[in-house]
């Protein structure tokens, strides 16, 4: 049998650092106590990436993905990310 | 026509190229050539400079797909032997991208595009770019940016105050702002170590031209800068020539 490559999945957390200021987040936080929401303590806003990719199983998708943090998709500078896995599932033949 | 020669990259949603281009080549008269993002042969090019606007769209993170391109290849390969590079807003923010210099540009603290001349403090004038400005010398210059409030961690601005890489900082000038975009150390523009990469935020290539900022503050605060380099690589032309 073949060496044969999966579909994956990947869903990317990007956040901003905790040491970096969030004027967005900090923005929509006075929003929400405005509509009387008090109890909010924090917002931080990010983004989510998702991608599909070719591998052979999930760690070397996930091998692959952090390849890809650490070098375009966050600045770690001023980032922290998450990934998370999963398989597609493949087309019923 | 000067000896100096500059190459303005420039990437897709730049916008400040021909204003640099304008200035060097028009203003100074020093050879000025654009030099396309997928281009990259810089070989008759003493000073590269990367240009304000919004390469790529800003997409992802402001400079960090131009970072990628084949002429920024090149031009980290020319800053590592020493050439001449200077980043101007998108372009600095290219440059710390690249890992040119240190830091990164963020979200401006107000969370407003910041359009204005802003005042500003030189660190530093024994560089090759700042040698025309007095020491300590305050001018203005346009700025204009959503995302130059400068962070870097407590670390990393240490070792820029011990290495006195510091080259800008915001100060009010006369109109009540004094760091218009809550950069860290109210930092406006920065070297690396060696001194022959530079990255600002303000636009140097906006203030030359007293025709354009009548009756504005720092008419023409800019072109030392520009200058200052071209007088540097036409002094060791000199030198090498010797």
């Amino acid at each position: 049998m073949e060496f044969s490559a999966r579909e994956f999945s990947a869903r990317i957390v990007v956040s901003l650092r905790p040491s970096v200021l969030d004027p967005a987040g900090t923005a929509v936080q006075h929003s929400l106590h405005q509509l009387g929401y008090s109890s909010v303590e924090g917002v931080r806003i990010g983004k989510n990436i998702t991608l599909t990719l070719q591998a052979t199983n999930a760690d070397a998708a996930r091998q692959d993905v952090e390849a890809m943090c650490e070098k375009l998709l966050t600045n770690p500078v001023i980032e922290n990310y998450t990934i998370e896995i999963e398989p597609v599932a493949a087309p019923v033949a | 026509m000067g000896t100096c020669k500059f190459g303005v990259v420039v990437f897709p949603g730049s916008n400040c190229d021909r204003d640099v281009a304008t200035v060097t080549r028009g203003l100074l008269g020093h050879p000025t050539r654009l030099i396309w993002h997928q281009d990259t042969d810089l070989d008759d090019v003493d000073v590269v400079v990367l240009p304000g606007g919004f390469s790529y769209g800003d997409y992802l993170r402001c400079g960090a797909i131009a970072h990628f391109s084949p002429a920024m290849q090149s031009v980290k390969a020319f800053a590592d032997k020493g050439g001449y590079v200077l980043g101007i807003c998108n372009g600095w923010q290219i440059l710390l991208e690249s890992g040119l210099l240190p830091g990164a540009l963020v979200r401006n603290k107000e969370l407003k595009f910041v359009c204005d001349r802003a005042g500003l403090k030189l660190e530093r004038n024994d560089l090759p770019w700042t040698q025309g400005y007095s020491a300590g010398q305050v001018v203005t210059m346009p700025i204009a940016h959503g995302e130059g409030s400068y962070y870097c961690n407590d670390d990393t601005l240490k070792q820029l105050e011990d290495n006195n890489q510091i080259v800008w900082r915001y100060c009010d000038s006369g109109n009540g702002i004094a760091n218009p975009n809550g950069s860290v150390g109210e930092i406006a523009g920065i070297c690396n170590p060696a001194g022959n990469v530079l990255g600002m935020m303000p636009h140097p290539e906006r203030a030359a031209e007293s025709i354009l900022n009548l009756g504005e503050r720092g008419q023409c605060d800019g072109l030392p800068l520009l200058k200052g380099i071209a007088a540097a690589v036409e002094a060791g032309m000199k030198l090498a020539a010797v």
